[in-house]
């Protein structure tokens, strides 16, 4: 084992009745790095981040975190903090005094209370009770009581989730921070612009199974040709070499799903085919204006790897 | 994986800011501080509005007292407590503690925060209990020291007649509060199972209460007296004992064991389900199964151990109300309230030995068995004065209730039972003989033929 994992399962299995959320996943978190799970609704990935808080034990496999095996009635390390499906925070509770409860719980100073709302952004409504919260600032007041334990794994939820790009930025600056201190970063998002931003590893669930588990840049290599919106100076000179073109296939004008693509047209290419396009346009006189990828890679890849996963399922209650 | 990596010790959270933090979310909520409020203000408001008025809740035992001295208001909301408010604020309180965390939503933090299942559901149950002792701590002083205020400290008729100095009243009247503890701690356990089996639903938050309505509800059912005392409420009946002399120990004891049993089974039963709940909210949603089997079976089983157990330990058969035991009972009461009186209308004093007292009560007639409860028995008490060849008699019809409370009322001659006042030397004062309450021992065997 990596000297610096921090997370390591093998082969974890969980199951709630007859849905099998997990099926055999492995995964490995190394320290200072942010691994990010994505997948469609029901992949598992609120189940395996629930076995890495110790909410719940898996049925078989080994899972170790910081060390430590995993087990029933065994509580998780002490180095572990996060949050699951949203921060839970009293409503009837000022900020001040969810994370002072935190400290107090988690056997941290009272003093470091300042500091995380500071970081956070929220020292303004410190003492404000958190029932007149919006949903950002109660994510933004559960990643403060996560810093609170200053934590070595910290496991996450969709961290963005309700805050504006001011906020998921803050957020982001935050998260990066403590992985740049050596702390390892595990969450879960549906936004690939996060992962994309802020992951260095992802792990791509599907149906309990993990489809993919490795850098974020690797990923995206694993959706194959993608499409590319292409502008140019004379449409019809372009859709002439394009269809010429080897490896290169055009969408036709009349396709329903390029109504939003105006004038433009859509190619499918590998790189090296895109660019060999590139070539013959400049060559035949045609200027190119716009180049650009229709779905984003790593959500091209995601789709790709995802593609088999049961439409419409969702993730258990 | 490197040494630096693995934690040397997995520390879990530390009980005290555990417990100290569920009593902040506690008290954090208005309804816990409106309870608390209530609970140290609106009995000595009450018995002291009531003590003064010239219409007392003699229907309830120890109000027909509540003018004369300040021990009987305490008693007065006690009973009603034991009815009614002791079973609500356990709903309240426990039935609530875990359920909150559902309707919230805050399972899931609370135990990554605090890491030990185990550990939070000591502290939740430890929060419980704190908030509960409080208020019941607050009706007890707030009772007492309104009934004090208004009234005094005046010696308190008990249910044998006899007369209790305030030492002693005070100490039975704080002892009685003390003996009511143990069922609200099992309709506590009760509350918690039902919060944690349940979580949120109205049935879960309420369950003390509905069992409350429900017990109340069997002991109007001419129920075997073994069965009656193996229920979880007997104790909150079973203080009156105290009030007797000798004290109806029986009962007492039983009531206590049983309510105490109670308390360690529920609450058992609720840690094994918490403990076994799936917080992630994942699971099957089988809690009616897991209520059925965890909950209901393994208490309904304790009521049959504990009646099979007083069965095979005591002589009592039947409902426990029985001819002698209630001739003793009226006669001994009668004896002590006669010296009373005696004394209130400046008599020449006479001891319950020289009056030899007697007394020969009829149910029904004679088509209906002398035994069980019901408003139809009539007593005929006699008694016997030094110097005096002629044996004095009264006639008392008894209302007589399945816990063993019975209310006499004299039915003549006028000069001793039927005047509701006589005068005294300081003005008018209650008969003691027009109407009073008496306890029969449910436990005491009963003689045969």
């Amino acid at each position: 084992m990596d000297s610096t994992t921090t997370v390591r399962a093998r082969g974890v299995r969980k199951h709630f009745g007859d849905v099998v959320a997990l099926d055999g996943v492995d995964l490995d978190v190394t320290a200072g790095r942010v691994h990010g799970l994505v997948g469609p609704n029901g992949a598992g990935k609120t189940t395996l981040l629930g076995l890495l808080l110790g909410l719940t034990v898996a049925d078989a496999g080994s899972l170790e975190v910081l060390g430590l095996p995993l087990r029933r009635g065994a509580p998780v390390p002490d180095g572990v903090a996060g949050f699951l499906d949203g921060p839970g925070l009293y409503p009837q509770l000022t900020a001040r005094q969810n994370l002072a409860a935190v400290a107090d719980l988690r056997r941290r100073p009272r003093g470091g209370v300042d500091g995380v709302l500071e970081e956070v952004g929220l020292t303004d409504v410190a003492d404000d009770r958190v029932r007149g919260f919006s949903l950002g600032m109660r994510q933004r007041l559960g990643l403060a009581a996560a810093l609170l334990v200053q934590p070595r794994v910290l496991v996450l939820d969709e961290p963005a989730n309700g805050l504006d790009p001011a906020g998921t930025r803050h957020v982001h600056r935050v998260l990066s921070g403590l992985a740049a201190g050596g702390t390892s970063v595990v969450l879960s998002s549906h936004r690939m612009d996060d992962l994309a931003a802020l992951c260095s590893d992802v792990t791509v669930l599907a149906a309990g199974r993990a489809v993919f588990s490795g850098p974020v840049e690797k990923l995206a290599t694993e959706s194959g040709p993608l499409e590319h919106r292409l502008r140019t100076s004379d449409p019809g000179a372009a859709r002439r070499v394009a269809a010429g073109s080897p490896g290169v296939r055009v969408r036709p004008d009349d396709d329903p799903d390029r109504r939003h693509d105006g004038p433009a047209l859509v190619v499918r290419a590998s790189v090296p085919d895109l660019e060999d396009l590139l070539a013959r346009l400049v060559h035949g006189g045609v200027r190119v204006r716009e180049l650009s990828p229709v779905v984003a890679p790593l959500e091209a890849a995601f789709l790709a790897l995802t593609a088999d996963a049961a439409p419409g399922r969702e993730e258990p209650a | 994986m490197s040494a630096a990596l693995v934690e040397p010790v997995a520390r879990t959270a530390f009980a005290l800011p555990g417990y100290r933090f569920e009593l902040l979310k506690l008290t954090a909520q208005w309804r816990t501080r409106a309870l608390l409020l209530v609970c140290w203000l609106a009995p000595a408001v009450f018995v002291a509005a009531v003590s003064r008025q010239s219409t007392l809740p003699s229907d309830t035992v120890f109000g027909r007292w509540m003018g004369q001295t300040g021990w009987a208001g305490s008693l007065v909301v006690l009973s009603f407590c034991c009815s009614w408010v002791l079973p609500l604020l356990t709903s309240l309180v426990a039935g609530d503690v875990f359920a909150v965390e559902d309707r919230l939503g805050t399972w899931r933090h609370l135990l990554t925060v605090v890491r030990s299942p185990r550990r939070l559901f000591a502290t939740k149950a430890l929060a419980a209990l704190t908030v509960l002792l409080v208020m019941v701590a607050g009706l007890t002083v707030s009772s007492t020291l309104g009934g004090l205020a208004a009234v005094g400290a005046h010696p308190l008729v008990g249910l044998d007649g006899q007369l209790l100095g305030p030492g002693r009243a005070a100490t039975t009247v704080l002892l009685a509060w003390a003996v009511a503890l143990a069922p609200t701690l099992a309709f506590a356990a009760v509350g918690l199972l039902g919060s944690i089996a349940l979580g949120g639903s109205p049935v879960g938050l309420l369950l003390p209460a509905l069992l409350a309505l429900l017990l109340q509800l069997v002991q109007l059912l001419p129920l075997p007296v073994a069965l009656r005392v193996a229920l979880p409420g007997s104790a909150f009946t079973a203080w009156r004992g105290l009030f007797t002399a000798p004290a109806q120990t029986g009962p007492l004891l039983l009531g206590v064991g049983v309510s105490l049993a109670w308390t360690v089974l529920a609450t058992a039963l609720a840690r094994r389900l918490f403990l076994r709940r799936d917080v992630t909210g994942q699971g099957r949603d089988d809690s009616a199964r897991l209520v059925v089997v965890h909950a209901v079976l393994p208490l309904a089983a304790l009521v049959a151990v504990t009646a099979a157990a007083v069965t095979a330990t005591t002589p009592v058969t039947g409902p426990g109300v029985g001819r002698d035991q209630l001739q003793t009972s009226l006669a001994t009461s009668f004896a002590h309230l006669y010296r009373l009186q005696t004394r209130e209308l400046a008599r020449p004093d006479v001891t319950e030995a020289q009056l030899r007292t007697t007394a020969t009560c009829d149910k029904g007639g004679d088509r209906v068995a002398d035994t069980g409860p019901g408003n139809d028995w009539r007593c005929v008490v006699s008694w016997h004065l030094p110097g005096a060849t002629a044996v004095g008699s009264a006639v008392y019809q008894l209302d007589v209730t399945a816990d063993g409370r019975y209310v006499a009322d004299g039915d003549g001659p006028q000069e001793v039972n039927g005047f509701f006042q006589v005068r005294t030397a300081s003005g008018d004062a209650p008969n003691p003989l027009w109407q009073f309450d008496g306890l029969v021992d449910l436990l005491a065997p009963t003689p045969k033929g």
